[in-house]
């Protein structure tokens, strides 16, 4: 299905720095019995966010007031483990639109591609800088700027570009999907599936 | 121009290079489940748009499926409910469908191969990560994430920008009680948890080579936990052996055309890669985890590394190891085991089961361990019963159980509680992936039946008498 447009993104951003995040914490196997997709947000994080009575967890970042914003910021190897696009969508269901990480696992990437949450790859020097800039003051506003392919922490001015295919870009741009393209050149496939070896 | 296994599959199967942007890549063979299709179909829906190549695409109910009782229906009215879906799903667009109580329902990465679905040279993608598992026989398999699940319903296709290649080469003989999971665990242990991310990795050397079919299931099943989207072995004679004759396998002239197809299915000799590593596989021994990520493992002799001998932050390795109650130099050896799972797409096929049955032949279950053997299919669940294992898994205090994914994810009741430690046999040792709350240490069959028969974990290679015994 078609998704939201990415152009320019102006917001504070949530810290999470442990590193290889795997999907099984952003959406636990548990909850990915729907059927339909909704309601993934409310199960974000849900082991390291709620005590096993549904209590929030005092010390994790999402249950922390002065972290918001639709940007999350993710420590090395974000989203590594298993394929489940439950994870991108629990992410984006939650309010965020964007991933900072220093390093991303392949299949999570993808997927927030094909959903419309960007994945910003950074150097690990500048993932460093927008951790300790949101420690000195949680208000600290990134702006992440697709046309331009930057990374702007606002209040000092520092940037850094990052890489995006130009396919994606433009998909990303205008809300399509891939889908969308597949259907266009649908001839061509199936004059393709009659030379194949097997 | 040479070219590797990988190039030559792929190449074969690109419709169209797209410019600055992802290849189009045609899919021959897609496998589905009950947990990673259902919104996939309802974007089908949707768009109003039919599956393009029903026959391609075969669905087993797997993830949420109950081990335990399963010609009464499901309890959890969610799971029955995924469950109802593909079953609906699979008859509304005339995709075969192996559910629940279905001879052929299995774990999907088991069923494939089983039934010849698994084809040299093919494409093969799943709504699962551990569709790697199907690289052993020279296929590109990898998981895909629902939105393309759609894709390759709607087109048989999906667009993925061409991975890096890296060659990972084995040689030299393993040592006693030293399984394919060992060194699959060895070689995740030695790139990290992503040190293979944008690569797709072919499986070299004589350690591969002298592995069955079996053996190299396990391993490339397990590349996906080092970061690679896939693993693959050149297909051979023992490929080509197990492979002929199956109920999806070409038959007659098909047959012979596939044959010439599969033979040309090698790295040729002065192809590059990208990224190219050489271990000795003499040097490893029988392996196991003590941390929250596949890639925390060592040999079960060794002691438990201080964080900065490791890659990464030390607040991350703190975390995880305060998770497991594990602290740095701690022994594996006397660990406590509240739970023992055999199973999994990783270890649950017919050879893990002998490997276990073999070391706890003559001994009893601990009491203080709680088993879980849970069969790969009913093929295996058959093999274990013809095959005599059953009756000494009995005579030692063993129960079987249905095929399913079962503990490996937790979907369904086989959880582990909170706190509780596993060896198991599966692929992830994640927080919480056994259960919430639960603590897994990633293992070969042989450590878990150690571990089961002793209560804590223990060297298989002190329990092993026989030798010739060892499968």
């Amino acid at each position: 299905m078609a998704y939201d447009k990415f152009n320019i993104l102006t917001s504070t951003a949530v810290p999470l720095a442990i590193e290889n995040v795997d999907t099984d914490q952003l959406i636990p196997a548990r909850f990915l019995k729907a059927t339909e997709r909704v309601g993934f947000g409310d199960n974000l994080f849900r082991d390291w966010r709620y005590n096993p009575d549904n209590t929030p967890k005092k010390d994790f970042v999402l249950n922390n007031p002065i972290y918001s914003g639709k940007i999350l910021v993710g420590g090395k190897n974000f989203g590594s483990g298993s394929s489940r696009e439950h994870a991108a969508w629990a992410v984006y269901d939650y309010g965020f639109r964007c991933v900072v990480s220093s390093f991303f696992a392949d299949i999570f990437r993808n997927n927030c591609l094909n959903i419309g949450v960007l994945p910003v790859q950074v150097s690990p020097e500048f993932a460093e800088k927008i951790f300790e800039a949101i420690a000195a003051d949680p208000n600290t506003e990134l702006e992440v700027n697709l046309p331009e392919q930057t990374i702007t922490l606002l209040a000092s001015g520092e940037k850094e570009t990052f890489e995006i295919s130009p396919y994606k870009k433009d998909n990303m741009l205008n809300g399509f999907d891939d889908i969308d393209y597949l259907q266009s050149i649908k001839p061509e496939i199936e004059e393709f599936a009659l030379h194949l070896p097997l | 121009m040479s070219k590797t296994l990988f190039d030559k599959v792929w190449d074969t199967h690109v419709v169209r290079k797209i410019e600055g942007g992802p290849d189009v890549l045609f899919i021959d063979r897609h496998l589905i489940h009950e947990v990673t299709s259902p919104v996939a179909f309802l974007g089908l829906k949707s768009r109003g748009i039919k599956v393009l190549y029903p026959e391609r695409t075969f669905a087993t109910a797997d993830h949420n499926t109950p081990t335990i009782n399963q010609h009464l229906p499901v309890a959890d009215p969610l799971s029955a409910n995924q469950l109802k879906a593909l079953e609906s799903n699979s008859n509304e667009y005339g995709i075969s469908h192996w559910g629940l109580g279905h001879q052929k329902n299995g774990i999907v990465h088991v069923v494939g191969p089983e039934y010849g679905i698994t084809q040299p040279g093919a494409t093969i993608v799943c709504g699962d990560s551990h569709t790697s598992t199907h690289g052993a026989f020279g296929a590109i398999a990898f998981g895909i994430g629902t939105s393309e699940v759609e894709m390759v319903l709607s087109t048989q296709c999906i667009m993925q920008p061409k991975p890096k290649k890296m060659r990972i080469n084995v040689n030299g003989k393993l040592g006693l009680g030293v399984t394919p999971k060992d060194v699959a665990l060895f070689i995740i242990s030695q790139l990290s948890t992503s040190g293979a991310t944008g690569y797709f990795v072919e499986y070299a050397g004589d350690v591969f080579e002298n592995m069955t079919m079996e053996g190299r299931m396990t391993v490339c099943n397990l590349s996906i936990e080092m970061g690679a989207r896939g693993g693959m072995i050149a297909p051979d004679e023992t490929t080509i052996e197990y492979v002929k004759g199956r109920e999806f396998s070409p038959k007659g002239e098909a047959w012979d055309k596939a044959l010439a197809y599969y033979k040309t299915l090698k790295t040729d000799a002065d192809a590059v890669f990208d990224k190219e590593l050489t271990f000795d596989g003499s040097s490893i021994e029988p392996m196991i985890t003590y941390g929250t990520n596949p890639g925390m493992g060592m040999g079960i002799s060794h002691e438990i590394p201080n964080a900065d001998q490791v890659e990464g932050g030390a607040a991350t390795y703190a975390k995880s190891l305060g998770y497991m109650g594990f602290s740095e130099g701690d022994s594996m050896i006397g660990k406590p085991v509240d739970f023992v799972f055999v199973g999994s797409c990783t270890n649950g096929r017919i050879e893990d089961f002998r490997a276990f049955t073999s070391l706890v032949k003559g001994r009893h279950k601990a009491d203080n361990v709680t088993a879980w053997l849970v069969p790969g299919s009913h093929i295996v669940e058959a093999q274990i019963k013809e095959e005599g294992l059953l009756d000494i898994l009995t005579e030692a205090g063993f129960t079987l159980r249905q095929p399913g994914c079962s503990a490996c994810l937790a979907m369904n009741d086989d959880k582990i509680p909170a706190g509780k430690y596993a060896v198991s046999t599966s692929n992830r040792n994640f927080e919480g992936r056994q259960g919430p709350g639960s603590r897994t240490m990633l293992a070969s069959p042989l450590v878990a039946a150690a571990a089961a028969v002793t209560g804590v974990v223990t060297d298989p290679r002190t329990l092993i008498e026989n030798v010739e015994e060892l499968v």
